[in-house]
């Protein structure tokens, strides 16, 4: 089994953490995911920088082009991570947009996952019929989870489409925005959060965009698997780059 | 029969689709759902008539341009979108788009712009209707185009500067994009040009697509033929070129000629020619050619004009590059500066610096004496005239 499969089947509220590679330094990838797993997060989304990240606020877009300007390169990655399962065990994803994964080559892309030891991909501009039609085939063959995306202005319909093509999580944006845009939690996130729990869907569902402390994730977890914080921890690694990692943890699942 | 209009889910070829982040997905499918449909209806089609006439000033005239004509040995016809209020072709997509919007219930409207043109024609046709405009523009964009800026304020539209990335067109686009995804439901976004997810290609192109379709019987009445020889048009994104060729796609003997910015030669590595320098990727949802890093990052081009100043091209003139069905020819800055200048001397016309472009074929391209070449005027030089003083020392 998949090792986000096997996570999701925990008995516990998830949180799991997006972090641009590559970022403040070049060589913090590697301490950055140490710090996470030391302090106790249940997954990591590791960010794939992109020079035009459409469905990112100021946070994540500074962070990618910081990261980009550092030198960072989908190789780098690779060469970054060549060992990364000797000290991680955590499951771990890559986010990023598609045009870099196409540059490189959607099968060598995937390939080079496997080798690595990564779960799943986060692509969030790679449409569901193209991934059906054209791209399924190739992720199942390396083992990788693809995690759709769904947002309050999602017909159930398409839930239930997506919901049938995921084997993973389903990516619920807790709001329509960019990432960052939003912090804290109104009516409408509510009932559409109620709205999803009553769909009873078979894939389990973790809820990002607008979770940056201890009280959003609670709320966002209360009908669902876990949250993901992506912009507010890199605000604080931009603060006090990896030092205090641990100390953000705590302050989220304590 | 092959044809080179985009299909029904936006590919033209290969090149066009939707790839988008599921955030725009209702946004698109809303507008994907009703476009062609509304289009069809006839009090659309009466009220975009009624305004392309009244307001823009169309028909636009096709006019022979004898002494042009006589210095390269060919018969050269000026479609004269110049001469459309505010100054360019873009407005025929922006009536269209306004009026869209207004039927899909929208109260705010949205645009991205470069030069300024674009914003200009998007102010311009919210004022009209009395609709809220914001124009993300980037930072470095509206310290080089004042008098644009100026326009859009007057027009009452809210200019934002962009300040991610590059700070110009792509990134104004990006947050054009990004202010979409924020307010999914009041808003609707008016696209500058034949490019983003589907249907943007298609709806911009038929929206543009009277160019042609008027070119076709003034030609009928000055040569007792529809079809040229060729059709010639600068592209950017492409949206002036495939207003220009539409109704030409599908006719073989109409030879198509695009012409693309090379800015200071196509190995400098300033130039806008992304038929020669691009590749196979995804920029603001659309599969197309575009300039980009081994690694897939998008990479910042470079023209003297600022409307062909893209780093992409839309999927439509991606296939007609790919499939050969175009000829894409590219010119440098000091090329299309001396094209331009010589229209002013030659004609008595002062056209953009991206249509001067197009006028500066002749010396890679050589047609024969009855040959008959229509070339899109996409626009008037009067926002260009700092740019003309500072090049010619005026
Ligand atoms: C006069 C003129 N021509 C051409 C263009 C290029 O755009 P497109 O390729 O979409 O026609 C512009 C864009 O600003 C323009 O202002």
């Amino acid at each position: 089994m998949n090792r986000i499969q096997s996570k999701l089947q925990e008995n516990k509220k998830l949180l799991s953490i997006y972090f641009t590679a590559g970022y403040p330094k070049i060589e913090d990838t590697l301490p950055v995911l140490q710090h996470l797993q030391k302090s106790g997060v249940d997954m990591v989304e590791i960010g794939l920088p992109f020079s035009d990240p459409l469905a990112d606020g100021p946070t994540i877009q500074e962070s990618s082009t910081a990261a980009l300007r550092n030198g960072m390169t989908t190789e780098k990655l690779f060469e970054q991570l060549k060992n990364v399962r000797d000290t991680i065990t955590l499951p771990l994803i890559i986010m990023g947009y598609f045009n870099p994964v196409l540059q490189y080559g959607v099968e060598a892309f995937c390939k080079k996952c496997n080798e690595i030891g990564i779960d799943g991909l986060i692509l969030p501009d790679l449409p569901l019929d193209v991934y059906v039609e054209e791209y399924e085939a190739t992720f199942k063959k390396y083992g990788l989870l693809n995690m759709f995306l769904i947002t309050p202005q999602t017909s159930d319909e398409r839930i239930r489409q997506i919901d049938n093509s995921s084997e993973g999580f389903i990516y619920m944006v807790s709001s329509a925005s960019t990432t960052g845009a939003k912090s804290g939690f109104g009516q409408e996130q509510e009932s559409y959060f109620n709205r999803i729990a009553e769909m009873k869907l078979k894939s389990p569902q973790i809820v990002g965009f607008g979770i940056s402390n201890k009280e959003t994730f609670n709320a966002a977890t209360k009908s669902t698997k876990g949250a993901i914080i992506g912009s507010a921890f890199i605000k604080q690694l931009t603060a006090n780059g990896t030092e205090k990692i641990a100390d953000f943890v705590n302050s989220i699942k304590n | 029969m092959k044809s080179y209009h985009a299909n029904e889910k936006g590919y033209y070829g290969e090149f066009g689709g939707a790839f988008i982040p599921e955030m725009l997905y209702p946004n698109c499918e809303e507008l994907r759902q009703n476009y062609l449909k509304i289009m069809a209806e006839p009090s659309f089609k009466e009220e975009f008539d009624q305004l392309l006439k009244d307001y823009v000033g169309r028909p636009t005239p096709l006019y022979f341009a004898e002494r042009l004509s006589n210095k390269y040995g060919t018969k050269i016809y000026l479609k004269r979108e110049d001469l459309c209020h505010t100054g360019a072709h873009k407005v025929n997509n922006t009536i269209g788009q306004i009026l869209m919007a207004k039927r899909l219930g929208k109260n705010r409207i949205i645009a991205e712009t470069g030069a300024g043109q674009h914003g200009v024609a998007t102010a311009t046709v919210c004022a009209l209707m009395g609709i809220e405009c914001v124009v993300y523009m980037g930072e470095i964009d509206i310290a080089r185009q004042a008098p644009n800026v100026a326009r859009m304020k007057m027009l009452g539209a809210e200019v934002r500067p962009a300040l991610s990335g590059s700070r110009t067109l792509k990134d104004a686009t990006n947050e054009a994009i990004r202010d979409w995804i924020n307010n999914p439901v009041d808003t609707h976004y008016i696209i500058g040009s034949v490019v983003g997810p589907h249907p943007y290609p298609d709806m911009v192109a038929r929206f543009q697509s009277v160019i042609s379709e008027e070119i076709k019987w003034q030609l009928k009445e000055k040569e007792g033929r529809e079809n040229p020889d060729y059709v010639v048009a600068c592209v950017g994104g492409g949206s002036n070129a495939a207003g220009a060729y539409y109704h030409y796609l599908d006719e073989p003997e109409v030879g198509i000629i695009a012409v693309e910015a090379a800015g200071k030669g196509i190995d400098t590595g300033e130039s806008a020619a992304t038929s020669a320098l691009g590749k196979v990727g995804i920029i603001h949802g659309s599969k197309t050619l575009l300039m980009q890093t081994p690694d897939g990052q998008i990479t910042e081009p470079y023209s003297i004009s600022a409307g062909l100043d893209y780093p992409g091209v839309g999927p439509m003139h991606a296939h007609l590059f790919t499939s050969k069905r175009g000829e894409f020819i590219s010119i440098t800055d000091d090329d299309a500066m001396q094209a331009g200048l010589e229209l002013c001397k030659l004609e008595g016309i002062i056209p953009a610096i991206e249509t001067s472009h197009a006028l500066a074929i002749f010396d890679q391209k050589q047609f024969k004496k009855d040959d008959v070449v229509v070339i899109n005027l996409s626009g008037r030089g009067d926002k260009d005239l700092q740019n003309f003083i500072d090049y010619f020392k005026l």
